[in-house]
């Protein structure tokens, strides 16, 4: 499966990936209208951690042994048989939140506008290469193939 | 008025149907000059801090900044221009030495762009770079007078009918050489004036592509030890970092006398840019200005710099070439001539053009010749006394592309070192602020949150596939003049001629007007 690794001494901070993954889980995929037209506004997966001038993307880890799982109390967290990344179907998500709580590195971010949560990295299945990954300005975060 | 301040340079132009105030550009400039305002949730920009690097511009997500000279123009004067009326006001207001970096900016004819490379038409056939093999490499040291070839036996060289390489063995001891797998090194750039990241990225390139690179006068950082057999290192007037590792680990030494962008005057690193880091390394107290002497301050004399070269050489066991760095300046012939026979195994010449990280704009602007007639008339004169073999010749100052170079060597350059183009390649757009220690590209920088930004992965992929293009166009150029080893070019005036030259300068280059044949 991919697995992003994160080289922080690389990171200038400057959110692009932020940006990009914004678009990329967007309805139109068009970044000016994801950024000025669209409602709910769509949000980001990948998170920026920053301190003094040290800074790194964050995103879901796809645990293997996810406590976001188990807290779901609908199931619509699952987890993808294929490349054993840990998903989200937003259909049956009715926004109680207990991912939010237990998940510990805090990369699920709530989505107030839809009420939902939004932010499960996807590993963005419907590209060749992660847009966050794509579109670092200075290969901070790269992406590997990991067997599962 | 009792104030008044420089002009603006330049002007953010900001296209606020395509800005989606993702504020990349207010995070990532070095000098504020983009900020957010939460209220309108938009982003404006004070274009009296935009210093023209262009790092918003590139990192823009929508392509919404465009970075414009500001149109503020003065009434047209061709003596009393804006630049010169921009510099009155800047010292009328701080009574100060005015600063800059990088190259001489002024319109001094470029010589390059009046030399003309010849080609095989008919008369002898073009070699193709891609089918056929074409020798790049180049040795860096003193050459022989003569070389003498022993057999192995006496016999047997008599007896085989056919004598051959193998019947005979090379009984000369050789000066120590440089191999370079191709005629391009890295320019002196030291650590100090540009960041750690961007020093590793140049270390790294020069030895994937088996060329050396000069650690300038800021001395050789620990984590760049891995790479000291590709590293020339300099022992400046101001001898920073010089100790006994220091001169062990280099695969040559260099002893600096000037520079091309600031001849006559030693380096200068502001107290802004000394960390702790570049402290250790150069062996100076933090956050104190690096003023290097004028002078070496025990070379007032040729027999002087005789003295020092040979004291490296004897410390380093004569197991590596020692050389020197000039500045072109007007007898440049004359003072080569005497470097050479001083006992220099290179001569290394930096030009009027050559960059630097701070320098007094008069000096830079000013001061030297360059290199195009330095290379020329330096060649001639060595050829003339018979002695150009003692010493190699690296050309140095404002090679800008392939062309610069190969016209450098057949004027007799041996090989050349690049600077700004390696700058440029790993971002730099010539704002000529370095002195500020703001580069936003990470480059001229200690500061962290800058250095980040020059991922060296990066850096020297950049590198290398510059030098890897440049080798490439060199190889088709020599190809087309049906020459398939660049050391069958090096001196080699024949294949250049000149195109809108005076009668002088085509004298001193040593080149025929384009028109005249053999």
């Amino acid at each position: 499966m991919k697995k992003i690794l994160i080289k922080e001494e690389y990171c200038m901070g400057c959110r692009l990936c932020e940006v990009y993954c914004l678009v990329q889980h967007s309805k139109t995929k068009n970044i000016i209208k994801a950024y000025k037209g669209e409602y709910p506004k769509p949000v980001s997966r990948i998170i920026i951690e920053e301190k003094g001038y040290e800074s790194f993307a964050l995103q879901c880890r796809h645990c293997e042994d996810a406590p976001c799982l188990e807290a779901c109390i609908t199931g619509a967290l699952y987890r993808d048989k294929d490349t054993g990344a840990v998903l989200c179907n937003e259909n049956k998500c009715v926004g109680c939140w207990m991912c939010i709580m237990v998940c510990p590195f805090g990369v699920i971010s709530r989505d107030s506008e839809g009420k939902k949560i939004a932010s499960k990295c996807d590993l963005c299945m419907d590209e060749e290469i992660p847009v966050c990954v794509k579109n670092c300005p200075n290969e901070a975060i790269i992406c590997t193939e990991e067997e599962r | 008025m009792a104030k008044r301040p420089a002009p603006t340079e330049f002007v953010i132009v900001r296209d606020d149907e395509k800005c989606i105030a993702c504020q990349a550009c207010v995070r990532t400039c070095s000098n504020d000059a983009h900020s957010y305002d939460p209220e309108d949730d938009t982003v404006v920009s004070d274009n009296a801090k935009c210093v023209g690097c262009h790092f918003c511009e590139t990192i823009c997500p929508t392509d919404a900044i465009t970075i414009k000279r500001n149109p503020s123009d003065f009434k047209l004067n061709a003596n009393w221009n804006a630049q010169v009326i921009t510099d009155i006001t800047k010292q009328a207001e701080t009574g100060g030495v005015l600063l800059t970096g990088m190259g001489c900016d002024k319109p001094y004819p470029i010589y390059w762009d009046h030399i003309l490379l010849n080609a095989s038409q008919v008369t002898n056939p073009s070699i193709d770079p891609l089918r056929e093999p074409m020798e790049l490499r180049t040795y860096i040291g003193r050459k022989p007078d003569k070389i003498q070839l022993t057999a192995h036996s006496p016999q047997s060289a008599e007896k085989s009918k056919t004598p051959s390489a193998k019947d005979y063995q090379l009984s000369t001891n050789l000066s120590p050489q440089l191999k370079l797998e191709t005629p391009i090194m890295f320019s002196a750039m030291s650590y100090g004036s540009i960041s750690l990241n961007a020093c590793t990225s140049i270390a790294r390139a020069a030895k994937e592509a088996g060329i050396f690179y000069n650690t300038g006068e800021g001395g050789l950082h620990k984590d760049l030890y891995e790479f000291a057999p590709n590293t020339i290192v300099q022992v400046a007037s101001g001898r920073f970092g010089v100790h006994r590792e220091y001169l062990e680990a280099g695969a040559a030494i260099e002893i600096k006398i000037g520079q091309g962008a600031k001849p006559g005057i030693g380096g200068h690193l502001p107290g802004e840019k000394v960390s702790e880091e570049i402290s250790r390394t150069r062996m100076i107290p933090e956050g104190t200005d690096a003023l290097s002497p004028a002078p070496h301050h025990d070379i007032y004399s040729i027999e002087d710099l005789r003295q020092l070269i040979y004291a490296l050489k004897e410390a380093t066991r004569y197991k590596k070439p020692v050389g020197v760095k000039i500045s072109a300046v007007h007898n440049v012939a004359p003072i080569a001539s005497g470097i050479v026979r001083a006992g220099a195994d290179f001569v290394a010449i930096d030009g009027l053009r050559g960059g630097t990280g701070a320098a007094p704009k008069a000096t830079r602007d000013n001061v030297g010749i360059p290199i195009e007639l330095a290379v020329a008339v330096v060649d001639a004169r060595l050829r003339e006394e018979g002695i150009r073999n003692q010493s190699s010749l690296i050309a140095a100052g404002g090679f800008r592309n392939s062309a610069d170079i190969i016209k450098a060597i057949a004027l007799g350059a041996d090989a050349v070192y690049i600077g700004t183009a390696a700058l440029v390649a790993m971002g730099c757009s010539l704002c000529q602020r370095c002195y500020t220690g703001k580069c936003n590209w990470g480059i001229a920088t200690q500061d962290p949150y800058l250095t980040k930004r020059l991922n060296p992965n990066i850096g020297t992929r950049r590198l290398v596939n510059l030098l890897r293009a440049w080798s490439l166009e060199i190889k088709e150029m020599l190809g087309g003049m049906g020459i398939n080893a660049i050391e069958s070019l090096r001196g080699n005036r024949e294949q250049l001629r000149g195109i809108g030259l005076s009668d002088t300068e085509l004298k001193l280059l040593g080149i025929k007007p384009a028109g005249e044949a053999w």
